[in-house]
């Protein structure tokens, strides 16, 4: 780090704490709506009896519905907290991996935690890119999928 | 839906089937109900304006979603996804004509498993690269 640096102890002290879950019932309608929303017509997210033709138990949650869904039933809050010195923020990238589909009747548990912190001098001054990493478990304890998202600070 | 695709049937190079997206405001608030962010920039143009942007912008997410389609249609509902991202670089605009778009970077068996590595991407009317990316997706094989 160089003198300057605008990483604090307090942000390298957030680094891979993880948050309390958040709790999530995956239901059939609310998959649909997305669905709907993006313009997506697969009937493997609308109809049952077709998503249970293809293997599955009922109907399926599109890719990355998991990690944009914000409605969970109990929410866990955060990773640990900490102060950026800038107050706009960019939304960078989403990175999924799936491990599982996550299907209509599933409880899904996040656990959120800040995985890296960088910083950086663009066009606009510096910057920090934050990248947080959501992993998602199923009732069975299974991790059906893991998500980054990379954050601008500037 | 499209016959489904095999791994035999792609090699480097093959381009991933492209899908067509024009966002108008009202989906970028169905999309903002349906997901949840509530951002204001995405619907609400003077307080877009306030923050220095040129007017309503598409959210990054919803440009996600549909490179997963992108994936999703063209591995059919034998393929399953592995993995894929994208990197927001640049900003898209409602009603603006957009393609996202993908080839084939390289295909091996892993084990069991019959992998197809993909760049994919959605480009903008004037053929930018706004959302570049990467999918890792299983296909089935005919042996």
């Amino acid at each position: 780090m160089t003198e300057d640096s605008v990483i604090t102890d307090e942000m390298k002290a957030a680094i891979g704490v993880e948050s309390e879950p958040s709790v999530y019932e995956i239901e059939k309608e609310p998959i649909r709506r997305w669905a709907e929303s993006i313009g997506d017509s697969n009937p493997l997210y609308r109809d049952e009896e077709y998503a249970r033709s293809k293997g599955y138990r009922s109907i399926i949650a599109p890719p990355g519905f998991m990690a944009q869904y914000a409605f969970p039933v109990k929410a866990g809050g955060g990773g640990r907290s900490f102060r950026s010195p800038f107050t706009r923020m960019l939304n960078g990238g989403n990175d999924y991996e799936f491990f599982k589909p996550i299907q209509s009747g599933d409880t899904i548990s996040a656990t959120n935690k800040l995985a890296e912190i960088r910083e950086r001098t663009g066009g606009m001054g510096k910057m920090l890119i934050i990248i947080n990493e959501t992993t998602f478990k199923n009732q069975d304890g299974e991790i059906v999928a893991k998500a980054r998202s990379t954050g601008i600070s500037y | 839906m499209a016959e489904q695709l095999y791994w035999e049937d792609v090699q480097e190079g093959t381009e991933v089937t492209a899908l067509a997206k024009n966002a108008t405001t009202q989906q970028l608030v169905r999309w903002a109900g349906a997901s949840g962010d509530f951002y204001q920039i995405h619907y609400y143009k003077d307080f877009a304006l306030g923050n220095n942007l040129p007017g309503l912008i598409v959210h990054g997410a919803l440009k996600s979603a549909w490179l997963g389609q992108l994936v999703g249609d063209w591995a059919g509902n034998e393929g399953i996804i592995k993995s894929y991202g994208c990197s927001y670089r640049g900003m898209d605009i409602p009603n603006d004509d957009l393609t996202c778009k993908g080839v084939v970077t390289k295909k091996h068996v892993d084990g069991n498993e019959h992998i197809v590595e993909c760049d994919i991407w959605l480009e903008n009317s004037k053929g930018e690269k706004t959302t570049p990316g990467t999918a890792v997706v299983v296909l089935p094989s005919k042996n």
